[in-house]
């Protein structure tokens, strides 16, 4: 199967760790992986921030390079729910503007063939025993996006209770927030670490060596908390984890 | 209430005290979890709330597009139930309306039932200027009110206090407006609410004059309906002679039928009860029974602005229940006052930008008072997509320009055009890297400061992702 890797721009640019892991997790399991290099940013902090015109190129560009792919595979979901419910937006609204269907158009091309890589795995591969090896105790922060607007739901943690010698720790409150929110964290700093303060006494309450996470720019906000606190604690993509295995573990 | 919101900071500024506010955080913490759990169990017991949800946004949807028809619906039945209808544009013209009434009946002094819409006008503010004294009858407004204090949750106004502090308030302050508190109040609530009881009672029994909202106004029958908890609603309600209810003009529903659905939805979302404990309807007036007068005020107060706002105008789905204040990590860390009015939390924050408009620091300040979590539009009964609202009246907030949007805007434009030029952005990307060792752990300047206050930057890494994927695959 013929998989293009919608890597996005804070994976490229800070965490090449998480999309190189992407693509040996899904070469593994079979798949054909493809990068379009045209590729760039989804528009989500522009558009989140109130620039909705200024993301439109973004929309385009984003569309024109995974045209020809069946399957767009992105292990981020706050991008995927961008693209899902923020694309079809933005180009109805361009067209209310009376500035013609290009842009629907485009949003409705890319929409159906966009997956979070955890939908991937589970939906269109069937599969939730990637056969990773990961000796951890690791606890699992579930991020906004992808628990609320992409409805990811059991997916993540089926896929990690599947990887031997992983023991998964349940996080307190995992559902809240942990005051990420892209240009929130420094419009509101104090309001963002505080949600961030209490995310963290859960996540360490927990014991777990490891908090993963499928959304880099949440981990981003704990691991950069974790850090400056020199917690006995490290954040970790997902997909690192369930490209782990035996033969290549993670270190 | 004789505080007044005008003049407050922009929100993260007074976020910024309430998060230090070691009280007032754990009196939050505490209340909103309890009802949060609460909720979630109360609507769980219903199989079909997804399609409750549903027809509550439909019907609401549905009234809103044909208001106009509607509003003449219920001017007529309530002036044929022996009502009489005002109109106001503003909050001005309907704090003078109501003055004016009170005025006529010879009385200075008016119970009130709790209501949104007269906190929204600054109605008491508005009465006192007329020598007019309003009495708070909700226990938490009675709260609000002796404390001199400003209201910090729709449903439960003195949410931020506990109950030692409500004790002080108690004993400090209600002689001054009317029976004093006994000598040896405690802090046990069974007490500080018999307190309340006699303190108000002789205030239910003198008043010639209520004051309401609505929380309902069915269009066929012209029949309004307030639901609460405490049974003051039903004292000012039916004692008083006259009646004056002040009722935003989205309140309506077009039949009884449509009451069914809302009123499964408010209790279970609002109090986490099955039903609420009193339910008042009432139509113009019946000889013999309750009010020989009855005034509605129909208000409008930027409604109609925000009704014609395609992408806001679901905030005027609202029922006030605060399942959306209760669920918001924001609202929980930074209390209901940072928001600058009687609306806060999530519906606020959507919700005042528009009836007010966005031209003071604050209102300005509210779309971005939120992570965009999404937790207020999963539990909004009448399925308000909050977020889309949010980033919809920062678009609003940026195009007005002013205070720092000028550069975001040009930042903005910059990275976009970055974005659009991969060649460019890959070349950014490797000399980002290559220099990696030359870049501090913290860093000063205005945006990386708030960053770097309390967390470390990420590593960056050897190469970009690009670069390993011309090696190795291309
Ligand atoms: S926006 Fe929704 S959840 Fe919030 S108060 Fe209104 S009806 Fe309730």
């Amino acid at each position: 199967m013929r998989v293009a890797l919608f890597a996005t721009c804070v994976n490229d640019a800070l965490y090449p760790s998480t999309a190189i892991a992407t693509v040996r997790l899904l070469e593994r399991l079979g798949a054909d992986v493809d990068f379009p290099a045209a590729q760039t940013c989804c528009g989500q902090p522009q558009f989140n921030t109130g620039y909705r015109r200024e993301t439109e190129p973004l929309v385009r560009r984003t569309a024109r390079a995974f045209a020809d792919y069946d399957h767009v595979v992105t292990p981020s979901g706050s991008c995927v729910a961008m693209i899902r419910d923020n694309y079809p937006r933005i180009g109805a609204r361009a067209k209310a503007e009376g500035r013609g269907e290009e842009l629907a158009e485009a949003a409705a091309s890319l929409v159906p063939h966009v997956y979070e890589l955890t939908e991937f795995l589970v939906d269109v591969l069937g599969v939730t025993d990637t056969g990773a090896y990961f000796p951890h105790t690791v606890t699992y922060h579930p991020s906004c996006h992808g628990l609320r607007m992409l409805g990811l739901g059991d997916r993540p943690r089926r896929l990690l209770q599947a990887v031997r010698g992983l023991e998964l720790i349940e996080l307190p409150g995992a559902e809240e927030c942990c005051g990420f929110g892209g240009t929130f964290a420094v419009k509101n700093p104090d309001v963002s670490e505080a949600m961030g303060a209490d995310k963290l006494r859960n996540a360490l309450s927990t014991g777990a060596g490891v908090l993963c996470g499928a959304d880099n720019s949440c981990l981003m906000h704990i691991g950069g908390m974790l850090r400056r606190q020199d917690a006995p604690q490290r954040t970790l993509h997902l997909a690192e984890i369930l490209a782990s295995t035996e033969e290549e573990p993670l270190v | 209430m004789s505080g007044t919101f005008m003049g407050m900071p922009a929100f993260p500024k007074a976020a910024r005290d309430a998060v230090r506010d070691t009280t007032l955080r754990g009196n939050l913490r505490h209340a909103t979890r309890t009802i949060r759990a609460k909720r979630a169990a109360a609507v769980a017991e219903l199989e079909d709330w997804p399609q409750l949800r549903e027809a509550g946004k439909q019907i609401k949807d549905h009234t809103l597009r044909h208001l106009d028809r509607y509003l003449e619906q219920v001017e007529q039945a309530v002036t044929a139930a022996g009502g009489t209808v005002h109109w106001a544009a503003d909050a001005d013209e309907a704090n003078r309306i109501v003055a004016d009434l009170v005025k006529a009946t010879g009385e200075t002094e008016v119970v009130k039932v709790k209501s949104m819409a007269t906190q929204e006008i600054g109605l008491n503010t508005a009465l006192e200027a007329a020598g007019i004294r309003a009495y708070e009858t909700d226990l938490a407004e009675l709260i609000v009110q002796l404390g001199d204090d400003l209201p910090s949750h729709i449903l439960v106004p003195a949410i931020h206090r506990n109950r030692g502090e409500i004790r002080d308030i108690f004993r400090d302050n209600m002689a001054s407006w009317g029976r004093p508190a006994p000598e040896d109040l405690t802090d046990r609530p069974a007490d500080l609410a018999e307190a309340a009881r006699l303190h108000l009672r002789e205030k239910f029994l003198r008043a010639k004059v209520g004051i309401s909202g609505a929380n309902f106004m069915i269009a066929e029958t012209g029949t309004l309906v307030v639901v609460e908890s405490e049974g003051n609603g039903r004292m000012c309600l039916t004692l008083p002679e006259t009646l004056i209810s002040v009722v935003g003009i989205e309140k309506i529903i077009p039949t009884w039928r449509d009451l069914e659905v809302f009123l499964q939805l408010l209790p279970r979302s609002s109090t986490a009860e099955r039903m609420n404990p009193y339910t008042t309807m009432w139509t113009g007036t019946t000889d013999g029974d309750g009010p020989r007068t009855f005034h509605l005020v129909l208000l409008d107060n930027g409604r109609t602005d925000t009704l014609a706002d395609e992408v806001g105008r679901q905030a005027l789905r609202c029922i006030r229940c605060s399942a959306c204040l209760n669920v918001c990590p924001v609202y929980e860390r930074a209390g209901g006052h940072a928001y600058g009015s009687p609306y806060p939390g999530p519906i606020g924050a959507i919700l005042t930008p528009q009836l007010r408009g966005i031209a003071s620091e604050v209102d300005a300040s509210l779309p971005y008072a939120s992570s965009l979590c999404g937790a207020c539009y999963e539990v909004c009964p009448v399925a308000i997509d909050i977020p889309e609202v949010l980033v919809h009246l920062r678009e609003k907030v940026a195009d007005q320009g002013g205070r720092g949007h000028r550069l975001e805007k040009a930042a903005i434009k910059a990275a976009t055009w970055l974005l659009d030029h991969p060649a460019a952005l890959t070349a950014g990307e490797r000399l980002a890297s290559r220099t990696r060792k030359l870049h501090p752990e913290r860093l000063p300047g205005p945006g990386t400061r708030q960053w770097t206050n309390s967390r470390d930057l990420p590593d960056l890494p050897a190469e970009p992702f690009r670069d390993w994927w011309k090696k190795n695959h291309a």
